[in-house]
Protein backbone atom coordinates (compact mmCIF):
# COMPACT_ATOMS: atom_id res chain seq x y z
CA UNK A 1 0.00 0.00 0.00
CA UNK A 2 1.53 3.14 -1.18
CA UNK A 3 2.18 6.04 1.85
CA UNK A 4 1.63 10.08 1.25
CA UNK A 5 3.68 11.69 3.09
CA UNK A 6 3.68 15.49 2.89
CA UNK A 7 7.26 17.55 3.89
CA UNK A 8 5.46 20.77 5.56
CA UNK A 9 6.87 23.27 7.79
CA UNK A 10 4.61 27.01 7.40
CA UNK A 11 7.79 28.90 7.34
CA UNK A 12 9.53 29.26 3.94
CA UNK A 13 13.40 28.42 3.63
CA UNK A 14 13.53 25.80 6.23
CA UNK A 15 14.52 23.47 4.17
CA UNK A 16 11.41 21.64 2.95
CA UNK A 17 12.29 21.23 -0.72
CA UNK A 18 16.27 20.09 0.26
CA UNK A 19 14.30 17.59 2.40
CA UNK A 20 12.05 16.24 0.13
CA UNK A 21 14.94 15.62 -2.48
CA UNK A 22 16.95 14.12 -0.25
CA UNK A 23 14.67 11.66 1.82
CA UNK A 24 12.77 10.74 -1.72
CA UNK A 25 16.39 9.95 -3.11
CA UNK A 26 17.03 8.22 0.26
CA UNK A 27 14.14 5.93 0.49
CA UNK A 28 14.56 4.99 -3.50
CA UNK A 29 18.58 4.43 -2.75
CA UNK A 30 16.70 1.75 -0.20
CA UNK A 31 14.97 -0.15 -3.34
CA UNK A 32 11.82 1.82 -3.08
CA UNK A 33 9.48 3.04 -5.55
CA UNK A 34 9.24 7.15 -5.03
CA UNK A 35 7.20 9.68 -6.80
CA UNK A 36 8.61 13.38 -5.64
CA UNK A 37 5.38 16.08 -6.52
CA UNK A 38 6.12 19.93 -6.42
CA UNK A 39 3.11 21.97 -5.08
CA UNK A 40 4.67 24.75 -4.88
CA UNK A 41 3.11 25.89 -8.33
CA UNK A 42 4.39 29.01 -9.64
CA UNK A 43 7.71 29.01 -7.71
CA UNK A 44 8.64 25.74 -8.70
CA UNK A 45 12.14 24.90 -6.79
CA UNK A 46 12.03 21.12 -6.84
CA UNK A 47 12.82 20.19 -10.38
CA UNK A 48 16.15 22.92 -9.71
CA UNK A 49 16.87 20.67 -6.55
CA UNK A 50 16.45 17.25 -8.42
CA UNK A 51 18.51 18.45 -11.39
CA UNK A 52 15.44 18.13 -14.11
CA UNK A 53 14.58 21.54 -14.75
CA UNK A 54 15.71 21.19 -18.63
CA UNK A 55 13.19 17.98 -18.87
CA UNK A 56 9.97 19.09 -17.52
CA UNK A 57 7.56 19.09 -20.63
CA UNK A 58 4.24 18.45 -18.97
CA UNK A 59 3.64 19.43 -15.10
CA UNK A 60 0.92 18.84 -12.10
CA UNK A 61 -1.56 20.91 -13.16
CA UNK A 62 -1.57 19.96 -16.95
CA UNK A 63 -2.26 16.84 -14.87
CA UNK A 64 -4.85 17.97 -12.42
CA UNK A 65 -6.75 19.59 -15.70
CA UNK A 66 -6.27 16.85 -17.69
CA UNK A 67 -4.47 18.43 -20.38
CA UNK A 68 -1.45 15.69 -20.21
CA UNK A 69 -1.39 11.96 -18.50
CA UNK A 70 0.58 11.08 -15.85
CA UNK A 71 2.95 8.97 -18.14
CA UNK A 72 3.41 12.41 -20.22
CA UNK A 73 4.33 14.47 -17.16
CA UNK A 74 6.24 12.01 -14.82
CA UNK A 75 10.33 12.37 -14.84
CA UNK A 76 12.78 9.46 -13.94
CA UNK A 77 15.91 9.88 -12.19
CA UNK A 78 18.69 9.40 -13.87
CA UNK A 79 20.68 8.38 -10.82
CA UNK A 80 18.16 6.34 -9.19
CA UNK A 81 15.85 4.48 -11.08
CA UNK A 82 13.12 3.84 -8.46
CA UNK A 83 12.93 8.18 -8.15
CA UNK A 84 10.38 10.18 -9.99
CA UNK A 85 9.19 13.24 -9.89
CA UNK A 86 5.96 15.11 -11.12
CA UNK A 87 6.94 18.83 -11.29
CA UNK A 88 4.90 21.90 -10.69
CA UNK A 89 3.69 24.65 -12.99
CA UNK A 90 5.95 28.06 -13.12
CA UNK A 91 3.60 29.96 -15.23
CA UNK A 92 0.57 29.01 -13.28
CA UNK A 93 -0.38 30.43 -9.66
CA UNK A 94 -1.86 27.89 -6.78
CA UNK A 95 -5.84 28.86 -7.91
CA UNK A 96 -5.13 26.14 -11.11
CA UNK A 97 -4.82 23.63 -8.18
CA UNK A 98 -8.40 21.53 -7.86
CA UNK A 99 -9.85 18.91 -5.44
CA UNK A 100 -10.71 16.57 -7.95
CA UNK A 101 -8.14 17.13 -9.87
CA UNK A 102 -5.29 16.60 -7.32
CA UNK A 103 -7.18 13.72 -5.60
CA UNK A 104 -7.66 12.24 -8.90
CA UNK A 105 -3.33 12.55 -9.44
CA UNK A 106 -2.82 11.09 -5.70
CA UNK A 107 -5.24 7.97 -5.95
CA UNK A 108 -3.87 6.97 -9.28
CA UNK A 109 -0.27 7.89 -8.04
CA UNK A 110 -0.44 5.37 -5.05
CA UNK A 111 -1.54 1.93 -7.52
CA UNK A 112 2.18 2.82 -9.28
CA UNK A 113 4.52 4.29 -6.28
CA UNK A 114 5.69 2.45 -2.61
CA UNK A 115 5.62 6.51 -1.56
CA UNK A 116 4.39 9.90 -2.71
CA UNK A 117 6.19 12.71 -1.06
CA UNK A 118 4.46 16.00 -1.32
CA UNK A 119 6.87 19.38 -1.15
CA UNK A 120 4.26 21.52 0.27
CA UNK A 121 4.93 25.61 -0.34
CA UNK A 122 5.21 27.42 2.51
CA UNK A 123 2.48 29.50 4.10
CA UNK A 124 -1.19 27.80 4.76
CA UNK A 125 -3.04 28.76 2.00
CA UNK A 126 -4.67 26.48 -0.77
CA UNK A 127 -0.93 25.02 -2.12
CA UNK A 128 0.17 23.50 1.11
CA UNK A 129 -3.71 23.09 1.98
CA UNK A 130 -3.80 20.73 -1.15
CA UNK A 131 -0.49 19.28 -0.58
CA UNK A 132 -1.70 18.12 2.97
CA UNK A 133 -5.18 17.19 2.07
CA UNK A 134 -4.25 13.04 1.10
CA UNK A 135 -1.70 12.36 3.48
CA UNK A 136 -1.15 9.73 5.77
CA UNK A 137 2.22 10.80 7.20
CA UNK A 138 3.81 14.27 8.11
CA UNK A 139 7.16 15.38 8.32
CA UNK A 140 7.16 18.77 10.11
CA UNK A 141 10.91 20.72 8.87
CA UNK A 142 11.44 23.04 11.76
CA UNK A 143 14.76 24.77 12.04
CA UNK A 144 15.94 25.41 15.63
CA UNK A 145 14.84 29.04 16.32
CA UNK A 146 11.28 30.65 17.47
CA UNK A 147 9.91 31.92 14.67
CA UNK A 148 10.07 28.20 12.68
CA UNK A 149 8.94 26.57 15.99
CA UNK A 150 5.53 28.24 16.10
CA UNK A 151 4.82 28.00 12.30
CA UNK A 152 5.72 24.33 12.79
CA UNK A 153 2.94 24.58 15.67
CA UNK A 154 0.15 26.40 13.83
CA UNK A 155 0.99 23.80 10.79
CA UNK A 156 0.27 20.96 13.14
CA UNK A 157 -2.78 22.05 14.55
CA UNK A 158 -4.49 21.90 10.36
CA UNK A 159 -2.92 18.87 9.56
CA UNK A 160 -4.93 17.82 12.55
CA UNK A 161 -8.25 19.77 11.05
CA UNK A 162 -8.02 20.19 7.28
CA UNK A 163 -6.59 17.10 6.03
CA UNK A 164 -9.07 13.96 4.83
CA UNK A 165 -7.18 11.84 7.96
CA UNK A 166 -8.62 14.57 10.70
CA UNK A 167 -11.96 14.77 8.63
CA UNK A 168 -12.46 10.93 9.27
CA UNK A 169 -11.62 11.37 12.84
CA UNK A 170 -8.15 9.57 12.52
CA UNK A 171 -5.19 11.02 13.55
CA UNK A 172 -2.17 11.71 11.31
CA UNK A 173 1.04 10.77 12.20
CA UNK A 174 3.75 14.10 11.86
CA UNK A 175 7.14 13.44 12.88
CA UNK A 176 9.36 16.14 13.22
CA UNK A 177 12.54 16.86 11.05
CA UNK A 178 15.41 19.50 12.51
CA UNK A 179 17.47 21.40 9.76
CA UNK A 180 20.26 23.18 9.95
CA UNK A 181 21.09 22.46 13.64
CA UNK A 182 24.45 23.53 14.45
CA UNK A 183 25.12 21.25 18.24
CA UNK A 184 28.19 24.18 19.34
CA UNK A 185 25.63 26.99 18.65
CA UNK A 186 22.79 25.24 20.57
CA UNK A 187 25.04 24.16 23.24
CA UNK A 188 26.07 28.19 23.67
CA UNK A 189 22.92 29.34 23.72
CA UNK A 190 22.60 30.73 20.75
CA UNK A 191 20.17 28.27 19.04
CA UNK A 192 16.94 26.16 20.42
CA UNK A 193 18.18 23.19 21.88
CA UNK A 194 16.33 19.65 20.59
CA UNK A 195 14.35 18.72 23.55
CA UNK A 196 13.14 22.36 24.33
CA UNK A 197 12.04 22.01 20.53
CA UNK A 198 10.29 18.79 21.07
CA UNK A 199 8.98 20.02 24.27
CA UNK A 200 6.91 22.23 22.47
CA UNK A 201 5.53 20.63 19.85
CA UNK A 202 5.54 17.46 21.46
CA UNK A 203 5.36 15.01 18.59
CA UNK A 204 8.33 12.43 17.95
CA UNK A 205 11.40 13.09 15.68
CA UNK A 206 12.32 11.54 12.62
CA UNK A 207 15.76 13.26 12.32
CA UNK A 208 18.14 16.08 13.01
CA UNK A 209 20.15 17.39 9.76
CA UNK A 210 23.57 19.49 10.80
CA UNK A 211 23.97 22.47 9.21
CA UNK A 212 26.43 22.05 6.60
CA UNK A 213 27.44 23.84 2.89
CA UNK A 214 27.61 20.63 1.75
CA UNK A 215 23.35 20.92 1.59
CA UNK A 216 23.89 24.36 -0.48
CA UNK A 217 26.55 22.45 -2.83
CA UNK A 218 24.48 19.50 -3.39
CA UNK A 219 21.27 21.91 -4.37
CA UNK A 220 23.33 24.01 -6.73
CA UNK A 221 24.57 20.65 -8.37
CA UNK A 222 21.23 19.70 -9.16
CA UNK A 223 21.12 16.70 -6.76
CA UNK A 224 19.84 15.50 -4.01
CA UNK A 225 22.56 15.83 -1.12
CA UNK A 226 22.51 11.79 -0.56
CA UNK A 227 23.37 11.13 -4.33
CA UNK A 228 25.71 13.96 -4.33
CA UNK A 229 27.75 13.00 -1.59
CA UNK A 230 26.35 10.51 0.90
CA UNK A 231 29.10 10.32 3.14
CA UNK A 232 28.57 13.56 3.90
CA UNK A 233 26.92 14.43 7.42
CA UNK A 234 23.63 15.72 6.08
CA UNK A 235 23.21 12.92 3.92
CA UNK A 236 23.99 10.14 6.53
CA UNK A 237 20.94 12.32 8.66
CA UNK A 238 18.88 11.74 5.78
CA UNK A 239 19.95 8.65 4.89
CA UNK A 240 18.94 7.58 9.05
CA UNK A 241 15.93 9.19 8.67
CA UNK A 242 14.26 7.71 5.46
CA UNK A 243 15.19 4.51 7.29
CA UNK A 244 13.01 5.34 10.26
CA UNK A 245 10.72 6.22 7.93
CA UNK A 246 10.46 2.22 6.83
CA UNK A 247 10.30 1.60 10.33
CA UNK A 248 14.04 0.71 11.23
CA UNK A 249 14.72 1.52 14.96
CA UNK A 250 18.17 3.87 14.42
CA UNK A 251 19.73 5.55 17.27
CA UNK A 252 19.38 8.87 17.34
CA UNK A 253 22.41 11.29 16.16
CA UNK A 254 23.98 14.08 15.10
CA UNK A 255 26.44 13.26 12.28
CA UNK A 256 29.61 15.64 12.33
CA UNK A 257 31.83 15.62 9.64
CA UNK A 258 34.83 13.14 10.15
CA UNK A 259 38.09 15.00 9.91
CA UNK A 260 40.58 14.10 7.58
CA UNK A 261 43.84 13.18 9.43
CA UNK A 262 45.72 15.46 7.24
CA UNK A 263 43.18 17.56 5.89
CA UNK A 264 44.25 20.87 7.25
CA UNK A 265 48.24 21.03 6.90
CA UNK A 266 47.61 19.12 3.46
CA UNK A 267 44.22 20.41 2.07
CA UNK A 268 45.54 23.36 -0.35
CA UNK A 269 48.59 22.99 -3.49
CA UNK A 270 50.49 25.50 -4.10
CA UNK A 271 49.79 27.05 -7.34
CA UNK B 1 -15.53 38.33 23.29
CA UNK B 2 -13.62 41.29 23.73
CA UNK B 3 -13.91 43.81 26.68
CA UNK B 4 -12.11 46.75 26.82
CA UNK B 5 -11.35 49.38 30.27
CA UNK B 6 -11.49 52.68 29.93
CA UNK B 7 -10.85 55.38 32.50
CA UNK B 8 -12.64 59.11 32.73
CA UNK B 9 -10.64 61.29 34.83
CA UNK B 10 -13.61 63.85 35.99
CA UNK B 11 -12.64 67.66 35.01
CA UNK B 12 -10.97 69.28 37.78
CA UNK B 13 -13.25 72.62 38.77
CA UNK B 14 -11.92 76.13 39.32
CA UNK B 15 -11.25 75.08 42.93
CA UNK B 16 -11.03 71.28 43.44
CA UNK B 17 -12.79 70.15 46.76
CA UNK B 18 -10.76 67.86 48.97
CA UNK B 19 -13.19 65.21 48.69
CA UNK B 20 -13.39 65.26 44.61
CA UNK B 21 -9.59 65.04 44.92
CA UNK B 22 -9.92 62.11 46.91
CA UNK B 23 -12.55 60.37 45.24
CA UNK B 24 -11.20 57.89 42.63
CA UNK B 25 -12.01 58.58 38.95
CA UNK B 26 -15.07 57.14 37.45
CA UNK B 27 -13.78 53.99 35.40
CA UNK B 28 -16.27 52.99 32.88
CA UNK B 29 -15.59 49.20 31.35
CA UNK B 30 -16.86 48.34 27.78
CA UNK B 31 -17.67 44.71 27.30
CA UNK B 32 -19.20 43.14 24.14
CA UNK B 33 -20.70 39.95 24.45
CA UNK B 34 -23.27 37.92 21.61
CA UNK B 35 -27.15 38.53 22.10
CA UNK B 36 -29.57 36.14 20.59
CA UNK B 37 -31.81 37.38 17.85
CA UNK B 38 -35.42 36.27 18.17
CA UNK B 39 -37.50 37.32 14.66
CA UNK B 40 -40.86 36.55 15.52
CA UNK B 41 -42.91 35.72 12.36
CA UNK B 42 -46.67 36.11 11.96
CA UNK B 43 -49.35 34.32 12.65
CA UNK B 44 -48.11 34.26 16.21
CA UNK B 45 -49.75 31.52 17.36
CA UNK B 46 -48.09 29.17 15.05
CA UNK B 47 -44.71 31.13 16.02
CA UNK B 48 -45.40 30.41 20.05
CA UNK B 49 -46.00 26.72 19.08
CA UNK B 50 -42.75 26.30 17.19
CA UNK B 51 -41.18 28.16 19.95
CA UNK B 52 -42.46 26.38 23.06
CA UNK B 53 -41.52 22.94 20.62
CA UNK B 54 -37.81 24.03 20.91
CA UNK B 55 -37.72 24.95 24.53
CA UNK B 56 -39.24 21.58 25.47
CA UNK B 57 -36.58 19.85 23.14
CA UNK B 58 -34.03 21.36 24.37
CA UNK B 59 -34.92 23.51 28.09
CA UNK B 60 -32.48 26.05 29.35
CA UNK B 61 -31.94 27.11 25.48
CA UNK B 62 -32.69 30.50 26.51
CA UNK B 63 -31.40 30.15 30.38
CA UNK B 64 -29.73 33.63 31.29
CA UNK B 65 -28.92 34.43 27.43
CA UNK B 66 -29.45 37.62 26.57
CA UNK B 67 -32.37 37.64 23.69
CA UNK B 68 -32.89 40.79 21.33
CA UNK B 69 -36.20 40.94 19.73
CA UNK B 70 -35.89 41.75 16.20
CA UNK B 71 -39.73 42.72 15.11
CA UNK B 72 -39.10 44.49 11.84
CA UNK B 73 -40.73 41.05 10.10
CA UNK B 74 -44.30 41.54 11.58
CA UNK B 75 -47.24 44.30 11.42
CA UNK B 76 -46.91 45.90 14.72
CA UNK B 77 -49.02 47.90 17.02
CA UNK B 78 -48.28 49.21 20.15
CA UNK B 79 -50.80 46.30 21.74
CA UNK B 80 -49.32 43.86 19.57
CA UNK B 81 -46.26 44.18 20.56
CA UNK B 82 -46.97 44.39 24.75
CA UNK B 83 -48.69 41.22 24.00
CA UNK B 84 -45.49 39.75 22.26
CA UNK B 85 -43.38 40.97 25.05
CA UNK B 86 -45.37 39.39 28.05
CA UNK B 87 -45.76 36.01 25.86
CA UNK B 88 -41.97 35.96 26.00
CA UNK B 89 -41.63 37.24 29.50
CA UNK B 90 -44.54 33.79 30.44
CA UNK B 91 -41.54 31.58 28.88
CA UNK B 92 -38.70 33.00 30.89
CA UNK B 93 -37.22 34.75 28.04
CA UNK B 94 -35.09 37.34 28.65
CA UNK B 95 -35.75 40.45 26.46
CA UNK B 96 -32.49 43.04 26.82
CA UNK B 97 -33.44 44.88 23.65
CA UNK B 98 -36.26 45.34 20.74
CA UNK B 99 -35.12 46.72 17.54
CA UNK B 100 -37.35 47.18 13.90
CA UNK B 101 -40.01 49.32 15.50
CA UNK B 102 -40.77 52.98 16.24
CA UNK B 103 -39.20 53.56 19.63
CA UNK B 104 -43.10 54.80 20.47
CA UNK B 105 -44.56 51.80 20.03
CA UNK B 106 -42.72 50.78 23.37
CA UNK B 107 -44.29 52.42 26.56
CA UNK B 108 -44.09 52.40 30.13
CA UNK B 109 -41.86 49.81 31.74
CA UNK B 110 -41.17 48.77 27.99
CA UNK B 111 -39.47 51.77 27.31
CA UNK B 112 -36.23 51.31 27.94
CA UNK B 113 -36.35 48.03 25.15
CA UNK B 114 -35.73 50.48 22.86
CA UNK B 115 -32.14 49.67 20.92
CA UNK B 116 -29.92 51.50 18.74
CA UNK B 117 -29.38 50.66 15.53
CA UNK B 118 -26.03 48.80 15.03
CA UNK B 119 -24.77 45.31 16.03
CA UNK B 120 -22.78 42.59 13.87
CA UNK B 121 -24.85 39.86 12.85
CA UNK B 122 -22.97 36.40 14.01
CA UNK B 123 -24.04 34.05 11.94
CA UNK B 124 -26.54 31.47 12.78
CA UNK B 125 -26.68 29.04 15.85
CA UNK B 126 -29.04 26.15 15.92
CA UNK B 127 -30.74 25.15 18.89
CA UNK B 128 -28.20 22.11 19.05
CA UNK B 129 -25.06 24.06 18.87
CA UNK B 130 -26.66 26.18 22.06
CA UNK B 131 -27.70 23.69 24.11
CA UNK B 132 -24.34 21.90 23.87
CA UNK B 133 -22.31 24.65 25.23
CA UNK B 134 -24.79 25.62 27.99
CA UNK B 135 -22.63 22.49 29.82
CA UNK B 136 -20.44 23.52 32.13
CA UNK B 137 -17.19 22.31 31.34
CA UNK B 138 -15.00 21.10 28.54
CA UNK B 139 -11.76 19.08 28.58
CA UNK B 140 -9.57 18.92 26.06
CA UNK B 141 -7.18 15.62 25.28
CA UNK B 142 -4.83 17.23 22.93
CA UNK B 143 -2.23 19.68 22.80
CA UNK B 144 -3.87 23.52 21.90
CA UNK B 145 -1.79 24.48 18.52
CA UNK B 146 -0.63 27.93 17.60
CA UNK B 147 -3.56 29.64 15.71
CA UNK B 148 -6.26 27.57 17.09
CA UNK B 149 -8.64 29.28 19.80
CA UNK B 150 -10.72 27.54 21.88
CA UNK B 151 -14.31 29.49 23.29
CA UNK B 152 -16.43 27.83 25.55
CA UNK B 153 -18.80 29.50 28.52
CA UNK B 154 -18.00 26.89 30.95
CA UNK B 155 -14.78 25.54 32.45
CA UNK B 156 -12.16 24.63 30.21
CA UNK B 157 -9.74 22.46 31.19
CA UNK B 158 -6.51 21.39 28.71
CA UNK B 159 -4.16 18.36 29.26
CA UNK B 160 -2.11 19.32 27.08
CA UNK B 161 -0.14 22.44 26.59
CA UNK B 162 -1.34 25.85 24.93
CA UNK B 163 1.20 27.28 22.06
CA UNK B 164 2.06 30.72 21.39
CA UNK B 165 -0.26 32.30 19.14
CA UNK B 166 -3.23 29.63 20.91
CA UNK B 167 -5.79 31.17 22.78
CA UNK B 168 -8.60 29.67 25.36
CA UNK B 169 -11.36 32.12 26.06
CA UNK B 170 -13.57 30.29 28.93
CA UNK B 171 -16.74 31.60 30.45
CA UNK B 172 -14.93 30.38 33.70
CA UNK B 173 -11.99 28.65 34.58
CA UNK B 174 -8.71 27.45 32.90
CA UNK B 175 -6.92 24.75 33.84
CA UNK B 176 -3.56 23.77 32.03
CA UNK B 177 -1.68 20.55 32.53
CA UNK B 178 1.06 21.39 30.65
CA UNK B 179 3.27 24.90 29.38
CA UNK B 180 0.46 27.72 29.33
CA UNK B 181 2.31 29.76 26.18
CA UNK B 182 -0.35 31.44 24.23
CA UNK B 183 -3.08 33.40 25.80
CA UNK B 184 -5.91 32.64 28.61
CA UNK B 185 -8.87 34.66 29.01
CA UNK B 186 -11.19 33.33 31.73
CA UNK B 187 -14.18 34.51 32.91
CA UNK B 188 -15.00 36.18 30.17
CA UNK B 189 -18.98 36.48 30.25
CA UNK B 190 -18.13 38.13 33.61
CA UNK B 191 -17.58 35.90 36.25
CA UNK B 192 -14.30 37.51 37.98
CA UNK B 193 -14.51 34.83 40.32
CA UNK B 194 -13.08 32.65 37.15
CA UNK B 195 -8.92 31.54 37.89
CA UNK B 196 -6.24 30.22 35.44
CA UNK B 197 -4.10 27.61 36.30
CA UNK B 198 -1.52 26.03 34.89
CA UNK B 199 1.51 23.85 35.20
CA UNK B 200 4.45 25.74 33.53
CA UNK B 201 3.80 29.67 32.87
CA UNK B 202 4.83 31.19 30.06
CA UNK B 203 1.84 32.68 28.61
CA UNK B 204 1.26 35.79 26.49
CA UNK B 205 -1.73 37.13 28.00
CA UNK B 206 -3.72 36.47 31.27
CA UNK B 207 -7.27 38.00 31.39
CA UNK B 208 -9.91 37.23 33.67
CA UNK B 209 -13.22 39.45 33.61
CA UNK B 210 -11.62 41.69 31.21
CA UNK B 211 -8.78 42.64 33.58
CA UNK B 212 -5.54 41.44 31.78
CA UNK B 213 -1.84 41.35 32.11
CA UNK B 214 1.33 40.31 29.55
CA UNK B 215 4.11 38.47 30.13
CA UNK B 216 5.86 42.07 30.65
CA UNK B 217 4.43 42.78 33.74
CA UNK B 218 4.65 39.35 35.12
CA UNK B 219 7.13 38.76 38.59
CA UNK B 220 9.97 36.98 36.53
CA UNK B 221 10.89 34.50 38.95
CA UNK B 222 7.00 33.01 38.33
CA UNK B 223 8.05 32.11 34.57
CA UNK B 224 8.28 28.42 33.88
CA UNK B 225 6.64 27.85 37.21
CA UNK B 226 3.21 26.40 38.33
CA UNK B 227 0.76 29.21 38.90
CA UNK B 228 -2.94 30.32 39.71
CA UNK B 229 -4.07 33.56 38.86
CA UNK B 230 -6.64 35.44 40.66
CA UNK B 231 -8.74 38.47 40.89
CA UNK B 232 -7.89 40.52 44.08
CA UNK B 233 -10.61 43.22 43.09
CA UNK B 234 -9.22 45.09 40.18
CA UNK B 235 -5.92 43.41 40.00
CA UNK B 236 -5.02 40.45 38.71
CA UNK B 237 -2.90 38.21 41.29
CA UNK B 238 -0.35 35.70 40.34
CA UNK B 239 0.56 33.05 42.44
CA UNK B 240 2.87 30.49 42.06
CA UNK B 241 1.10 26.89 42.93
CA UNK B 242 4.15 25.00 45.37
Amino acid sequence: MAEVLVVTSGKGGVGKTTSTAALGAALAQTGQSVVVIDFDVGLRNLDLVMGAERRVVYDLINVVQGDANLNQALIKDKRVESLSLLPASQTRDKDALTAEGVERVINELKGRFDWIICDSPAGIERGAYFAMRHADLAVIVTNPEVSSVRDSDRIIGLLDSKTEKAERGETMEKLLLLTRYDPVRAERGDMLKVDDILEILSIPLLGIIPESPEVLKASNLGSPVTLANPLSAPARAYLDAARRLRGETIEMTVPSEKKRLFGNLFGRRAA
Amino acid sequence: MSQAALQIVPKPADAVSETAAKRRPIRFRGRSFMALVLAPEQPLEEWYAELDGLTAGSPGFFGERPVVLDVSGIKLSPRLLAALLGELDIRKVRIIGVEGCDPKFLDGPNARLAMPVGGRAAGEISAKEAAAASTTSLVIDHPVRSGQSISFQGDVTICGSVASGAEIVAGGSIHVYGALRGRAIAGSAGDGKARIFCRKLDAELLAIDGVYMTTDELDKALRGKPVRAQLDGEILRVHALD
